[in-house]
This record gives structure tokens, C-alpha cells and sequence, in this order.
């Protein structure tokens, strides 16, 4: 008789030592839970200033990707999973490009009014999909951008599929990228803290059981929306901001790999975790850039990537990396056999 | 002028409801919104053309090989990817998302566009149908779309094996229980509703250019209509595809052309800013919608 095996995983010791806080005795204690956290941090800091020219700008894509990762995560987290990140995208870029090409305004003054005015209209535009979830939410917000699109190639306005160019620039590569690193960081740390927040509670719970919500006497449908105007912020920041470093803005702000991309980072990170997001869009963000001259392949890569990474590794990265890190895996011996479950 | 809207409006129409019904089947029966649908469609006309004017096979020959293949992938996309995240629906949904843009944009890198890419039509010609000038290749797709929908309606309530498929839509465990393999009945309903797109592609495509951004048309339009009359309905299907034909031919002749994208859409938010469920869909509306 073969006696079966299976993996037993067990937390390291220095894990359950610095679990709580207060036990924190050595420096080897103290390194192992603050490396893991300073590493981003310090890492991208250093990364950003110190690469060559060329490849800061593919950081300042890779910041603002991050930012559009985080924002996907944590509207999935409330239970909102869109598949069209590009429509706030777009919605964002045109606000601020409208308001710096149409009224003039300076570009400190235009991102900040894109953001808000973005935000408003994305909200309004997916008022009306608020009643639906799941996936009947995904295929709406799927089509919404598409549409929109369209709308804007046919009836021409705002320059139509010309587009609007002649934006203000930013004053300097070194300015865009703190700026860029500074709001990923803000989106960051912001949305975990407000996940772990009581009233971040009542956005997660939307996901998990949103008739306890309504239980409760809180309307589902408020949250969500202000969920939306949160998750969608974000977006619409990341869009005001790549129209002024592009000093244009076209149609192709509508495009589906712009909704691919904060889906495929988060996947590849793990959903649900911020963290994941960010590492995905870190991982991706270059490597979309060194695929450059495949042109219209690199879409497919992600694309690729990403239905890989859902079949294989539905978890991500970030949590399998952080099982590693925590736990001691080891084979041992299952007598009464393994339990199919 | 009228009848040319009655006309042309429920050509329009038909087109509309063939291109979503092979959505809304597969979505019906097994619950995977199968998002690959637009890259199913190309991909369908493109196998057709190659065989058509790269190979020299006869029409009928490789239009019908192309639909065979086409059901074949739908039936290896589940049993390959879906089957692994049955039950997950966020999973089912990038996994097929992400499969349609594979196809269409490894379609778009290989240079699929331009005029070149177009397949002939049956048969040339036109007919007058109430003093309007129709084509003949609509009047076949009009035949073939109510042909498709008699025998979809005989399949579905007159053999055992729709009474199979219907019985995993109801309900899978007590499906189950009676001998019925919900796996197997989901791969089959994968596979029809290829077939349906990949027909529709092969039917349909005549009519224009074959263009990777048609792929995600095709797509939007589906879903536009699946959403308005509510996605697991085939009444709900056939009305909204009505609705939205005509109020689209309506005004593309009498208010402006360039305005005809913004009716589905600002059809579907109407519609669902009044019934989240769409117009037929009623009886999900408490466990599926909030």
C-alpha cells in the first residue's frame, strides 16, 4: 500500500515572534517585517531617478498604470468588477483636456478640475448599471467605453478621431515623475486605509453580502455610488495626468487595452490585495514597454497573460510570494489518505 | 421613404437578434457569458475567406468547414479554460474577455484590414419587396435567421436534448440527479452558441468588410441587446433586437447618420435605469440584480 503525501504548511517562527508587535527583540525580527514593506517604497524611489532618460518615462506609465491597478482592485473589492476602466480613463483625459484646450485654464488647475469633473460624469454615466452586479455589471461597463467610442468617431466632437493636441506640458520629466510616484503612493496607502475603516467596511461588505448592507439601513446603492466616484477618481486623475505629459488626447483613450491592462496587473498581483495590483502594474509596466516593438501584440501578450495567469494561477503573485515568505512548506505523510474536498 | 424604414428596419433587426442569440443561448443555458463572441465572429469569416479565395474551396464547403471549426473551439475553450473556473464568475469572464482579444488583436497584427478582406455575396442582384430594393444576400439572412430560430425553437422544446439543456439551466444539482452531465450539456451549449456566431459571421459578413473592429462591434451590439431584453430570455432577445433595428434605421434616415452608435447605448441605459432586468428578464431580478 502507497501511502500518499501531502503538503503541510506551517508559519515560520520568526513569523508567530513578530506577529505581535510588542515581542520585537532582535534586529533580524525588526529587518524581517520591515524589508518587505520599505523595499517598494525605497526600491521605486531609487528606480525612478536613477534609470536612464528613456526608461523614466516608462516609469511615469508604469506610476499611473499602478494608480489605475489599484483603482480596478478596489472597485472589485465592492463588489463593482468593470471591465472598462478606459471609460473613467477617457472621461478624465477629456475633462482635462477640454478644460485646458477649450477655457484655457493652467495645468495645475485642469488635472484637478478633470479629476473632479471625470469623476462626476463617470458616475453619472454608471448610475444607471448600479442596479445590476456581478457579471451583469461587467458586460454593461464593458460596453459603455466602446460606445462611447464610437460616439465621439461619428459625431466629432471634441476633435473627433483627430483628437485634441497642443496641451500644456508639465514643466520636467524629474517633476512628473515625483508627482506621478507621489499620487501612486497617496492612492496607495489612502484606499488601505480606507478599506480597514469602518466605513471601508461597508464597501467591502457590498461585495460579500449586500443585503447585510441593506439590513443594516444603509442604501446599497448610495455606496456604490460612492464607491464609483472614489474608484473612478482615481481613473479620471490617471487620464487628466497622461493628457498633459502627452500634451494630446485622442479616441484611442477609449481603447480596450486600457481596460485590459488594470485587469491583467491585478490578476497577475492577486486580486483583492492592493499590494498585488501594484506589484502586476511593476511587472507589467516595463515589460509592456520591452515588448514595444511587437506593436499591436503586445496586446495579445497581456491578454494571454492574463487568461494564463486566471487558470493557473488564479491566487497572483503577491500572495504566493507572501506564502513563501511566511510559511515553511514540507511534504509529510497522510495515513487516512488525502480528503477529495 | 416609410417602407423603406419598415424594410431596411427589420433586416436590421434580424441581423441584430441572430448576432445575439448565439450570446444569450450559451448564457442561458450553461451561465458563461462567453466574451469571446466578437473574436468568434471574425474569426469565423476569416476561416471562411481564406478557404474561399486562398485555398479554392467551394462556398458552401469551406463556409460550413469554418462553422464546424468554430463550435469545435467553442467546445475546447470550455473544456480546456471554463471547466477549471466553473462557478467563479469574474474568472469565466476575464478568461473569455481575454481570449476574444487574442484572437482580434493577434487577427488585427497579422494585418487583417482593408478591402481585400471581404467575402462575396450568395448570390448577386436585388429584389422589390413593398417597392424597396433589397438584396438578395438580406433576403437569405432574413430566410435563414426565422429558419434558425424554428429549429432552435423545435431543438429546445421538442428533444430530449433540449429538455436536457433546459433542465441545467433551471437547475444543475437536480439536473445532475437525474442523469444528466452538466459539463457536458454547458460544452454543448458553448459549442451552438459558436456555431450560431460563426453562422451569423458567415451570413452576415457578405454585407461589408471583414475588420477586426467589426469584432468588437459585433460584441457591443450582443451585449446591448442581451442587456435590453434581459440576458437569458429568447422573447427578451428577439424584441429588444426589434427595438433597437428599427429605432437605429429610424435615425440613421431621418435625424442623422452619424448618431446611429449612440441609440443602443442610450437605449440600454434607459432601459436599465427603468428595469435593472431587462424587458423579459423578471424572474432573476432578486438573486442575480439588487
Amino acid at each position: 500500500m502507497s501511502t500518499e503525501r501531502r503538503k503541510e504548511r506551517i508559519d515560520r517562527p520568526i513569523k508567530a515572534v513578530t506577529d505581535d508587535i510588542f515581542c520585537l527583540s532582535s534586529i533580524r525580527e525588526i529587518a524581517y517585517l520591515v524589508i518587505p514593506r520599505m523595499l517598494p517604497v525605497v526600491g521605486l524611489l531609487l528606480l525612478a531617478f536613477l534609470v536612464p532618460p528613456y526608461w523614466r518615462k516608462v516609469m511615469v506609465i508604469t506610476f499611473v498604470m499602478g494608480m489605475m491597478a489599484l483603482s480596478w482592485d478596489f472597485m472589485a473589492s465592492c463588489g463593482l468588477t468593470s471591465l472598462g476602466q478606459a471609460l473613467f480613463f477617457a472621461l478624465g483625459a477629456y475633462s482635462a483636456g477640454a478644460a485646458n484646450h477649450y477655457l484655457g485654464l493652467p495645468i495645475y488647475l485642469s488635472i484637478p478640475l478633470g479629476t473632479l469633473i471625470g469623476a462626476v460624469i463617470s458616475t453619472a454615466c454608471i448610475y444607471p448599471t448600479l442596479g445590476l452586479r456581478g457579471i451583469y455589471f461587467s458586460v454593461v461597463t464593458l460596453i459603455i467605453p466602446l460606445m462611447l467610442m464610437r460616439v465621439v468617431e461619428t459625431t466629432g466632437i471634441f476633435g473627433g478621431t483627430e483628437g485634441i493636441t497642443g496641451l500644456s506640458p508639465f514643466p520636467g520629466i524629474i517633476v512628473t515623475i515625483a508627482l506621478s510616484m507621489i499620487a501612486l503612493w497617496i492612492t496607495f496607502f489612502g484606499l488601505r486605509r480606507l478599506i480597514d475603516s469602518d466605513y471601508g467596511h461597508i464597501f467591502v461588505a457590498l461585495k460579500d453580502n449586500d443585503r447585510a448592507v441593506e439590513a443594516s439601513g444603509l442604501s446599497i446603492r448610495w455606496f456604490k455610488v460612492q464607491a464609483i466616484f472614489i474608484g473612478s477618481g482615481i481613473c479620471c486623475f490617471c487620464g487628466a495626468f497622461m493628457t498633459h505629459y502627452y500634451m494630446s488626447i485622442g479616441m484611442s483613450a477609449f481603447a480596450v487595452d486600457l481596460s485590459i491592462f488594470p485587469i491583467a496587473a491585478s490578476v497577475v498581483g492577486g486580486m483583492g490585495t492592493l499590494v498585488g495590483p501594484l506589484l502586476g502594474a511593476i511587472i507589467l509596466g516595463p515589460l509592456s514597454e520591452a515588448l514595444r516593438a511587437f506593436g499591436s501584440f503586445r496586446v495579445v501578450i497581456y491578454a494571454a497573460l492574463l487568461g494564463t495567469f486566471i487558470v493557473m494561477l488564479p491566487e497572483g503573485l503577491f500572495p504566493y510570494l507572501a506564502r513563501k515568505y511566511q510559511q515553511i512548506e514540507r511534504w509529510v505523510e497522510a495515513p487516512g489518505g488525502i480528503s477529495e474536498d | 421613404m416609410l417602407l423603406s424604414v419598415l424594410v431596411y428596419g427589420f433586416i436590421n433587426s434580424v441581423i441584430l437578434a441572430m448576432v445575439a442569440l448565439g450570446f444569450s443561448i450559451t448564457f442561458g443555458i450553461s451561465r458563461v457569458a462567453n466574451f469571446s463572441h466578437g473574436g468568434f465572429y471574425i474569426l469565423g469569416g476569416i476561416f471562411t475567406w481564406y478557404g474561399l479565395i486562398k485555398l479554392g474551396m467551394p462556398y458552401f464547403l469551406s463556409a460550413g468547414l469554418s462553422i464546424i471549426i468554430i463550435g469545435a473551439l467553442g467546445a475546447l475553450m470550455y473544456k480546456v479554460i471554463l471547466i477549471r473556473l466553473r462557478g467563479l464568475e469574474l474568472s469565466e469572464v476575464i478568461a473569455t474577455l481575454s481570449l476574444g482579444i487574442v484572437i482580434l488583436e493577434l487577427l488585427r497584427g497579422l494585418g487583417v484590414f482593408g478591402y481585400e478582406f471581404r467575402n462575396p455575396v450568395f448570390m448577386d442582384g436585388s429584389v422589390d419587396i413593398l417597392g424597396v430594393g433589397v438584396g438578395i444576400q438580406r433576403i437569405i439572412i432574413v430566410c435563414a435567421g426565422a429558419l434558425l430560430l424554428i429549429l432552435l425553437h423545435f431543438f429546445v422544446h421538442h428533444t430530449k436534448m433540449g429538455l436536457a439543456f433546459r433542465g441545467v439551466a433551471q437547475q444543475e444539482h437536480t439536473a445532475l440527479s437525474v442523469g444528466i452531465n452538466p459539463d457536458l450539456v454547458s460544452m454543448l451549449s458553448l459549442a451552438m452558441g459558436s456555431v450560431m456566431c460563426a453562422l451569423s459571421a458567415v451570413l452576415i459578413l457578405p454585407l461589408g468588410v471583414i475588420s477586426v473592429d467589426e469584432g468588437y462591434d459585433i460584441l457591443i451590439k450582443a451585449l446591448a441587446v442581451c442587456i435590453i431584453g434581459g440576458l437569458e430570455s429568447t422573447l427578451g432577445v428577439l424584441v429588444a433586437a426589434f427595438i433597437i433595428g428599427y429605432i437605429e434605421v429610424l435615425t440613421s434616415m431621418y435625424i442623422s447618420s452619424a448618431l446611429t452608435s449612440v441609440v443602443p447605448l442610450a437605449c440600454m441605459l434607459g432601459i436599465l435605469l427603468v428595469r435593472p432586468s431587462g424587458i423579459f428578464g423578471k424572474s432573476k431580478e432578486i438573486e442575480e440584480r439588487v
